[in-house]
């Protein structure tokens, strides 16, 4: 939902970063308003998983360059966990498997952590347990899931699955969902996606990160946005992947050829 | 005094008898085993040139007073209900004034005499000097027969609480064929003493034991654990242990198949912080076919602390199709912590199975910023990912543990 009006809620500018001595992003530009969802495409290596962990402020990526305001605030200044409690959310295009860590004591530490931030009481285990059981419908999980280890065992679909409950029950303002259709088969997929359109509404902003446009058949943008090399290449509504689509990726080399060709007019 | 002369490893390295051991013999005359009093007498301490304690100096120990302790009765938490629990403090009867459930009755007279020891042989374990040392200072033996299935889990409790000397426990248990009996052992320490436990346990045929050790232990304090466990066929050990905490922690788990054909498995956890040493070596020999061992040994070790594990396992050519597992996993969370951990495979049959594996890391990256991720503040992220490696084993531990809060206990949480 598109509203000129809303409030901006995440404003990324020149962005340019490097793992290592890699530099991967290379000036992107991304403005977020309340109650819209974009949808970041682009091949693999071209930067959009790079942006989404930036983002989060993984530590095996510098940021060399640029801006990036959330809520007003210098995003890139706050520890990974403040941008947590802050309402911003990564689900992971691999979820980590933790051992030994119960799901549920996760969720609840989580989402305890979560509520602080945003001012509110910590959840006691029972009112927490009431919460997660609800919450467990938005992607229809089995409770069993609770009760194992932090994604220990799971299949591709329930990891994706834990991530968007994480999702329902961390209630974040900025979702950066990270290949969130990767390793789903259609029912999984039909599962995960219902569960962001559900989530998402008018005051908070979804950015979906994917490599195909399946995922944009069941969540639909108002804003897609094609990266290549590190950069945004162009931006237009959900036209734009099924354009990608039909033709491919190989124009949008064509066009990053022609744009190295001239680099004064990048940026 | 006289520990104070000997408190540097130096003055001790290489001395026969030692005057340490003198000291504690003199203290202890008249105890349980006056062969093993000699046999210690004459049996040098061991020194960091013995392969067996290359890594493991016995300073801590030998910085203790050489007396007997005789502890004063600890706190402790109300038993689970399922279980009967004995205190054992080296001098009274821990059997007084308790009704033992059906199934288990004392061993005395001419049969303990019969059976004491039968299992050290069976182990190779007499003569290990923890072994010894304990012979020559236990005064009495907590000794039991089993029969039948036995509903109860046993605890075995003692705390050395902080006093100084030495407080050895010598424990058996002799269980009939099908058999099958849980017990607990928890071993504490608040003080600069020495628990020296030595329990033997021989399993007949198709007898199950399943054992847990649970040892937190104290900044001065020491602990020598030999578990000596003979198998009949068919039989089933399951031993899972856990200490730290200790100045000088020790663990021996001494196991043999004595047909093979039975089942054992060895969970253990080990914890070192400050400039604590915790050490296990663990012996699994198979003396006949079909025999199987499953092994998961964890270890952390932070600040100045050091692990040491080492897994002998030894398969002879009796010892067809053997399937042995092994695993060490090792948490480093320091980086003037040390871990040594060492398989010692031996093996001679060919038609067998046999895998082990050593990993030592650090908290993994990408697990603390999953959990950062989520707002969960980085120190926070690293005690429930070091909460989620301790739990793999002591979750494992008998039902009966809880009461014990073994992390808090083992990470010096808990408010004692």
């Amino acid at each position: 939902m598109i509203r000129p009006d809303a409030p901006v809620l995440l404003e990324i500018r020149d962005l340019t970063a490097r793992v290592e001595d890699q530099p991967i992003l290379k000036g992107v530009s991304l403005t977020i308003r309340a109650g819209e969802i974009h949808a970041v495409m682009g091949r693999n290596g071209s930067g959009k998983s790079t942006l989404s962990k930036v983002l989060a402020g993984h530590p095996a990526y510098t940021v060399t360059g640029g801006s990036v305001r959330y809520m007003g605030d210098d995003l890139l200044t706050l520890e990974p966990e403040l941008r947590a409690r802050a309402g911003l959310f990564l689900g992971f295009q691999y979820p980590v498997e933790i051992p030994g860590v119960s799901n549920l004591e996760f969720l609840r530490v989580a989402t305890n952590a979560r509520r602080a931030g945003k001012g509110e009481e910590e959840l006691d285990t029972f009112a927490f347990e009431d919460l997660v059981r609800e919450r467990l419908q938005v992607v229809q999980m089995d409770p069993a899931f609770l009760e194992r280890s932090v994604n220990e065992g799971f299949s591709g679909g329930e990891k994706k699955r834990n991530e968007i409950l994480q999702m329902a029950l961390l209630e974040p303002l900025v979702a950066v969902l990270d290949e969130t259709d990767s390793g789903l088969d259609i029912d999984a997929l039909r599962i995960v996606a219902g569960g962001v359109n559900h989530l998402a509404g008018p005051d908070n902003a979804t950015l979906l990160i994917t490599h195909y446009q399946r995922l944009l058949d069941v969540i639909t943008p108002d804003y897609v946005h094609v990266m290549a090399a590190g950069r945004i290449l162009r931006t237009g509504g959900k036209e734009l992947a099924l354009e990608l689509e039909e033709r491919g990726y190989d124009w949008v080399d064509a066009e990053l050829a022609a744009l190295e060709r001239t680099p004064a007019e990048v940026g | 005094m006289v520990a104070a002369s000997l408190s540097t490893p130096t003055a001790t390295a290489g001395t026969a008898p030692g005057s340490w051991v003198s000291a504690l013999l003199a203290d202890a005359a008249g105890g349980a085993d006056a062969r093993a009093a000699q046999a210690l007498a004459q049996t040098p301490l061991p020194t960091r040139r013995d392969e067996a304690w290359r890594f493991t100096d016995l300073a801590p120990l030998t910085a203790l007073k050489p007396t007997l302790l005789r502890p004063a009765p600890g706190t402790h938490p109300e038993p689970a209900a399922g279980s009967l629990r004995l205190t054992l403090d080296g001098h009274s009867d821990p059997l007084a004034g308790i009704s033992l459930p059906a199934g288990l009755e004392p061993i005395t007279g001419a049969g303990l005499g019969e059976s004491l020891g039968q299992v050290l042989a069976a182990t190779g374990s007499a003569e290990l000097w923890p072994v010894l040392l304990n012979g020559a200072t236990a005064r009495n033996v907590l000794a039991l027969r089993v029969r039948g299935t036995v509903a109860t889990t046993l605890e075995l409790v003692s705390d050395a609480g902080d006093g100084e000397g030495i407080l050895p426990l010598r424990l058996l248990l002799v269980l009939e064929p099908d058999s099958s009996l849980e017990i607990l052992q928890v071993h504490r320490s608040a003080g600069a003493n020495l628990t020296s436990v030595v329990l033997e346990a021989r399993l007949g045929e198709g007898a199950e034991l399943r054992h847990g050790l649970l040892a937190p232990g104290a900044e001065a304090g020491c602990l020598l654990a030999t578990v000596a466990v003979e198998q009949a066929t068919g039989s089933r050990y399951s031993g899972v242990s856990a200490h730290g905490g200790w100045a000088l922690g020790r663990l021996e788990p001494r196991l043999v198949q004595r047909e093979g054909a039975a089942h054992s498995a060895l969970k253990a956890l080990q914890l070192a912080d400050g400039r604590q040493i915790s050490d296990t070596h663990s012996q699994m020999v198979f003396e006949g076919p079909d025999g199987r061992l499953e092994q998961l040994h964890k270890a952390v070790a932070d600040g100045q602390g050091r692990s040491v594990f080492n897994g002998a396992v030894q398969v002879p050519r009796a010892a067809q199709r053997t399937d042995a597992a092994q695993l060490s996993r090792n948490l480093l969370l320091s980086d003037r912590a040390r871990i040594d951990t060492k398989p010692e495979l031996e093996i001679v049959a060919d038609d067998v199975r046999c895998a082990h594996g050593a990993t030592v890391s650090r908290l993994q990256q990408d697990e603390l910023f999953y959990l950062q991720s989520r707002g969960i503040a980085a120190d926070q992220a690293a005690r429930l990912l070091l909460r989620g490696f301790c739990e793999e084993v002591l979750q494992e531990l008998p039902a009966a543990a809880s009461a014990w809060q073994p992390l808090a206990s083992l990470l010096g949480e808990e408010g004692r």
